[in-house]
């Protein structure tokens, strides 16, 4: 079956049978191997990806559910050489160790901050918890995640006369 | 880890829908959200010949108050109903159980109808509607049928719906008056299957208790109604004493088994603990007006 | 005096990861991301059944399949002698199946294919015909009379024992115990449970048929060791083998072994010529790859009267799986649990081991356990709490009241360690000032007059890593140094490659930062590489925690080895002698003319062009590290629960741990690694078991039964720090990532235990689930 979406912004296009996983299309057909796969029962968030700007486990989607969608992974985050704030905010917190989770996790943030942009930890635990972490013990995550949303709400308090000049170091 | 091969319609309008489910209802498996059954697929425990996705349908992800009731369409996701201004107003409670079920992800994507519709008797959704009193509405190539949520759950993943009908909407109704409802879940870690939940609600007539609705997830080969503690309830004040035996006859009535998760014993006294604190909370909810 | 220079990154400062922007952006290489031209998937066919002869396995249909290159079978193995291959611990093992099935899970068939799916589809058609036998579940099982013997394929094997084993003295102990004015014992079971890193095993074996090379990418925490055993197992010279562990998600033990679905995946390139790619899926990963634990322990504690420990018994059945592959050192059969006397200073002890064969998946050491310390560490501190409580003593006091003193260090325990220094009494001290002890003690007592269930658990653990001394410590032979290989290029920068293999621990960062300590190069000029056994110098690995503590200290002593060349420059471009020369953070200056001075980089750039006569040029070298000792980090936890008593639930309101890794190198990197440790102890103590029915089924064998915890459940960490520097080691740095999961699951158990005492509750075997705390409360008759 034909598919087509924006993924990350750009429009990518395959032909597929129904029972491929979106998870697969995502990292074989569109070499986008940022979004990893975890368990086999849906279980771990490892595959988290954003469609319409909401986090779903990509391993429990096919592909052809997913047409005609925007979807966003991990390798659509940052624009350029620069890091988003959640990617700032988990580097500057040591918020990941192996790496394995942290695609799931940032995009699972990013969609919570966009909701919520001032979460209490509370809620940073209750969003995150369809993503599993080994290697943390989520500490970190939950710091990230605060750094990310102070970050953010720094840049939308910047006085106004610098949001002419160009944003390169804005959202 | 992957499914085996099928076929796959996504249909762009119920009547096609349903048309399709005429001719190949019997090799068929609707879908909506697919948090149940693309596990499944993956593990090809289940192997249909033909995936009907009726996610593309519009008009059927509404949550609106109509006459009595609220009007849960069957692409509503357990996500909408967590954020429903509607049912904050009219039934609380389902926010309340749409919080517990699975995770953030899956709720995202799972469907209140696409749940009961799997009928896994660990299924949250299903002690919901009994309370509730709910109705479901199914529709086929030959017209409509109103099914009440007693009559739904027929046994383990079984219910009254036919292979060429489709789940359009759950009907709960939406009590005049003071009323109120919980629902507590006991699980292992956020993402489990319940070990034992307890749907409950009432509405007060005055002091008393005018009518209870009790659902028991996960302790039995459907979701339980415990009629017999509902009925000990009608007319009475809730005293603590009346709690307690209306608590002791939903264990009672609940028939749970013994697994990793606990024994038969341990799962009827969750029961009974879950079924006491959620009455009273009810009551208390029903009595400040907040439902 | 020269102005200090800022060194960015020397140790003790928490810079931020080098390692992280490829994963930031999602461009981590992990195994299942790599791709070659011409890669073919494999997927492999397994036992439904945990004991069974194997009558016929029929793949006709299988190979008619589209996309199927080729099914490989236990009987093809055999042909080229690879049916079967060894383990770690000198036992052997079924690569595929042959005669017998010996545990559910195990490897049967292989599916070779163009792609996954059509892999597995393929797989769905191997019909195979089996006999089903008694199966074997425990050691108690295990050695019963008339019991089914499993390893029928070994010569010698009359039953299903495999060894015994023992340590300290059996006669003074006795002695001991007959002159005890009070003897405790606690018979307890660490189950079964698995390290579950979030990335699965798997290999994508390249052997080329034009070069002869076999080029291996695996999921290896020990690629040189891994290129050893492929060397020896499959005949390939080892010049031709070359394994790249790439990034990889998460070990935690989990990849130490060489499990057969590498030996199958690496024959079927050879045998075709093509790439061939084999990722385990999470069920395979939990029913077949190195589990952890599982021991059957007993162990006795003598006291006298004024509650001074007299002495130590322990009893262990270990229950191995179906072959013995316990990933540990050779010279020991139950590891290094004859540490089990801990932080006490016991006269006298004695330890047994016997370990069986039973017919579920092989392994034992793995998940943080620095070879079995965890299941040692656990018995001990669960043993001393019992004790207080049956004694009335408090049980931070019984503890301190028997620490080993700071003064008695080194000290030789009654099992032969020699620990390196340590100061618990200190630790302990810290941790429950930070937790404020007194106080909560007290607000349990007013808690349990109101009638809530609440406790307060300890545990003090002293650990053993950084194995170790060549002697001592081998794996197949091979002994267990490791290396630091160290060049500085003309401009300064530097590249060190090391025989270690990270898994998440920040080796990029840390080890850089020994660098920019001892020889003044920025931690952000120095490139760290591991895992290429073809560029990177002998090592075994990284697990156990020995990664800082030996090749640590080989990165400190090549670093020092380069200083002193450096020194021989900077002396013969300042013109001056050698002893006038002062080093300082970067630099070589001439002592009281600290502006005659010649940095590292200017030494490195005259390493090129400008060097003494006689001295060969390049400023490089490596060191391999045989550490004289193993370091020995300790602390003490201290655990808060509330227990519901209407559910059984358990909430952890508070958990401080205090931590003592001697020097730490990157403390936020430390402390991550401690956050990590206690979830992983949280989700043992609370949730994760892998069990089995009558008929060996497994029961955890994916992520809806075996339980990780979540965001949710996870408790917030409070951590502290004591720091007593390991005598021994260059930077007075001991390991660390395994403290935690060494120490915390009997704190976490201890609460509980203490929270249940008051109503006679002595034991209750993790994990500690609602459903066995709301039956203690019934028996005691406490209800809501």
């Amino acid at each position: 079956m034909k598919v087509s979406f924006t993924v990350n912004g750009a429009e990518r296009t395959g032909d597929v049978e129904p029972r491929v996983l979106l998870v697969d299309f995502l990292r074989t057909n569109l070499r986008l191997t940022g979004t990893h796969i975890g368990c086999d029962t849906s279980s771990c968030g490892a595959c988290t990806v954003l469609i319409d700007g909401e986090p779903v486990k990509s391993c429990t989607q096919l592909t052809v559910q997913a047409s005609g969608r925007a979807i966003t992974t991990v390798e659509g985050l940052a624009s350029g050489a620069g890091l988003s704030p959640i990617q700032a905010g988990f580097h500057e917190e040591h918020g990941l160790q192996c790496g394995f989770c942290t695609p799931g996790m940032m995009l699972v943030a990013n969609a919570l901050l966009e909701r919520n942009p001032n979460p209490t930890e509370d809620e940073i635990r209750w969003a995150i918890s369809g993503n599993i972490c080994r290697c943390t013990g989520y500490m970190n995550i939950v710091k990230a995640i605060k750094h990310a949303a102070a970050a953010r709400e720094a840049a939308t308090a910047a006085p106004r006369e610098k949001a002419g000049a160009t944003a390169a170091g804005g959202k | 880890m992957f499914p085996a091969a099928f076929d796959y319609r996504a249909p762009t309008t119920l009547d096609e829908a349903l048309s399709v489910l005429k001719q190949h209802g019997d090799e068929a498996k609707v879908m909506a959200g697919g948090q149940s059954l693309i596990p499944l697929l993956k593990l090809r425990f289940s192997r249909p010949e033909l995936v009907v996705d009726i996610a593309r349908i519009p008009g059927l992800n509404g949550i609106e108050r109509d006459d009595g009731h609220v009007a849960i369409g069957a692409l509503a996701r357990h996500v909408d109903i967590e954020r429903s201004k509607e049912l904050a107003a009219s039934a609380p409670m389902l926010q309340e159980a749409a919080h517990w079920i699975a995770d953030p992800l899956v709720r995202n994507r799972g469907t209140l109808a696409g749940s009961i519709c799997h009928a896994d008797p660990a299924g949250d959704w299903g002690s919901v509607i009994l309370a509730m009193h709910a109705d479901v509405v199914a529709r086929s190539a030959s017209g409509t049928r109103v099914i009440h949520a007693s009559d739904f759950f027929k046994g383990p993943f079984e219910t009254a719906i036919k292979p060429n009908e489709v789940v359009t909407e759950i009907r709960i109704p939406v009590a005049m008056g003071r009323n109120g409802g919980a629902y507590l879940k006991l699980e292992r870690k956020v993402g489990d299957f319940a070990t034992v939940a307890v749907a409950v609600h009432v509405r007060l007539d005055g002091d008393r208790i005018e009518t209870a609705g009790i659902g028991l997830t996960a302790v039995g080969p459907t979701n339980i109604q415990a009629t017999e503690a509902e009925r000990s309830l009608h007319g009475k004040e809730p005293t603590d004493k009346v709690i307690a035996d209306a608590a002791r006859l939903a264990a009672e009535a609940a028939e749970p088994k013994e697994d990793v998760r606990g024994s038969a014993a341990y799962k009827k006294d969750v029961v009974r603990v879950f079924v006491q604190r959620g009455l009273k909370t009810a009551v208390a909810r029903a009595k400040e007006g907040r439902r | 005096m020269a102005t200090e220079v800022h060194m960015h990154g020397r140790i003790g400062e928490s810079i931020k990861r080098k390692e992280d922007g490829r994963f930031l952006r999602g461009k981590g290489n992990y195994l299942d991301d790599i791709e070659l031209p011409g890669m073919l998937h494999m997927a492999i066919l397994r036992s439904p059944h945990a004991h069974a002869r194997i009558k016929s396995v029929d793949t006709a249909e299988a190979s008619k399949m589209p996309g199927v290159i080729a099914v490989v079978t236990g009987e093809l193995m055999a042909q080229h002698k690879l049916a079967w291959m060894p383990t770690l611990s000198y036992d052997t093992q079924a690569v595929l199946a042959t005669d017998k099935v010996r545990f559910q899970g195990q490897e049967v068939a292989a599916v070779i294919a163009e792609t996954l799916y059509l892999a597995e589809d393929a797989r769905d058609a191997i019909v195979v015909d089996y006999d089903i036998l008694p199966a074997v579940t425990s050691p108690e099982q295990a050695k019963a009379e008339g019991a089914a013997l499993i390893r029928d394929d070994k010569e010698n094997q009359k039953d299903n024992h495999i060894y015994h084993w023992e340590a300290g003295s059996k006669e003074s102990t006795q002695a001991a115990f007959a002159k005890a004015d009070r003897v405790v014992r606690l018979h307890t079971f660490y189950p079964r449970c698995h390290p579950a890193p979030m990335e699965t095993c798997g290999i994508v074996a390249d052997v080329n048929p034009a070069t002869g090379r076999a080029t291996i990418y695996m999921t290896s925490q020990a690629p040189h060791l891994h290129r050893t055993v492929f060397a020896l197992v499959a005949g390939l010279p080892e010049e031709n083998i070359r394994i790249i562990s790439p990034d990889i998600g998460g070990g935690f033990g989990n990849k130490v072994p060489v499990y057969p679905g590498y030996v199958v995946a690496t024959a079927a390139s050879l045998l075709i010529g093509r790439p061939v790619k084999w990722v385990e899926d999470r069920t395979e990963n939990l029913i077949s790859t190195g589990f952890a634990r599982d021991y059957h322990m007993t162990g006795d504690l003598a006291v006298d009267k004024d509650g001074r420990m007299l002495a130590l018994r322990v009893h262990l059945d270990s229950d191995n799986g179906a072959f013995f592959s316990d990933a540990q050192p050779t010279k020991t059969k139950a590891g290094l649990f004859h540490i089990v006397t801990g932080s006490y200073d016991i006269p006298t002890a004695h330890v047994t081991a016997d370990g069986y064969y039973t017919n579920k998946a092989p392994g034992g050491v793995a998940y943080r356990c620095s070879f079995r310390v965890t299941e040692a560490s656990y018995l001990i501190e669960r043993l001393v709490t019992n004790a207080a409580l049956e004694l009335g003593i408090d049980q931070a006091e019984f503890r301190k009241k028997n620490f080993i003193k700071p003064e008695q260090f080194p000290y030789q325990s009654a099992t032969g360690w020699v620990y390196d220094s340590g100061d618990y009494h200190r630790a302990m001290d810290v941790a429950l000032d930070q937790l404020g002890y007194t106080e909560l003690r007290k607000d349990v007592e007013e808690r349990r007059k109101k009638g809530e269930v609440t406790g307060i658990g300890i545990a003090s653990f002293t650990e053993v890593v950084g194995a170790g001394h060549g002697k001592d410590f081998d794996l197949l032979g091979v002994r267990m140094f490791d290396s630091a290989e160290l060049r500085v290029h003309p401009t300064g920068k530097a590249l060190l490659r090391m025989g270690t293999k990270s898994q998440g621990q920040g080796h990029e960062t840390t080890f850089a930062q020994i660098v920019t300590e001892e020889l003044g190069i920025p931690a952000a000029d120095v490139l760290v590489e591991e895992g290429d056994t073809d560029t990177a110098p002998y090592g075994l690995g990284t697990y156990a925690s020995r990664s800082t503590p030996v090749a640590g200290a080989a990165t400190a002593m090549v670093s020092r080895k380069l200083r002193d060349k450096a020194r021989k420059i900077a002396a013969h471009l300042l013109e001056a002698a050698e002893e006038d020369l002062e080093w300082e953070v970067n630099r070589f200056y001439v002592k009281g003319s600290p502006d005659k001075a010649k940095t590292i980089q200017e030494i490195a750039f005259a390493a090129y062009s400008n060097i003494p006569d006689g001295m060969e040029a390049g400023l490089e070298g490596v060191n391999y590290y045989d550490p004289p000792n193993m370091t020995y980090p300790f602390g003490t936890y201290a655990v808060v629960v509330d227990i519901d008593k209407g559910t059984g639930q358990v909430k952890v309101r508070r958990i401080v741990a205090v931590d003592d890794c001697g020097v730490r190198i990157n403390p936020m990197i430390v402390e991550g690694q401690i956050h990590g440790g206690l979830a992983e102890g949280f989700g043992i103590a609370f949730m994760q078991l892998i069990t089995f029915d009558a008929e060996g089924n497994c029961i955890g064998s994916n992520f809806t039964d075996y339980l990780l915890p979540t965001a949710v459940e996870t408790p917030r960490f409070e951590l502290g720090e004591t720091v007593t520097p390991s005598p021994h080691h260059p930077l007075g740095a001991k390991g660390v990532g395994e403290s935690p999961t060494v120490g915390s699951p009997a704190a976490y158990v201890n609460a509980v235990i203490d929270a249940l005492a008051p109503y006679g509750v002595k034991n209750i075997d993790m994990p500690v689930t609602s459903d066995k705390v709301w039956a203690a409360l019934r028996a005691a008759g406490v209800n809501e």
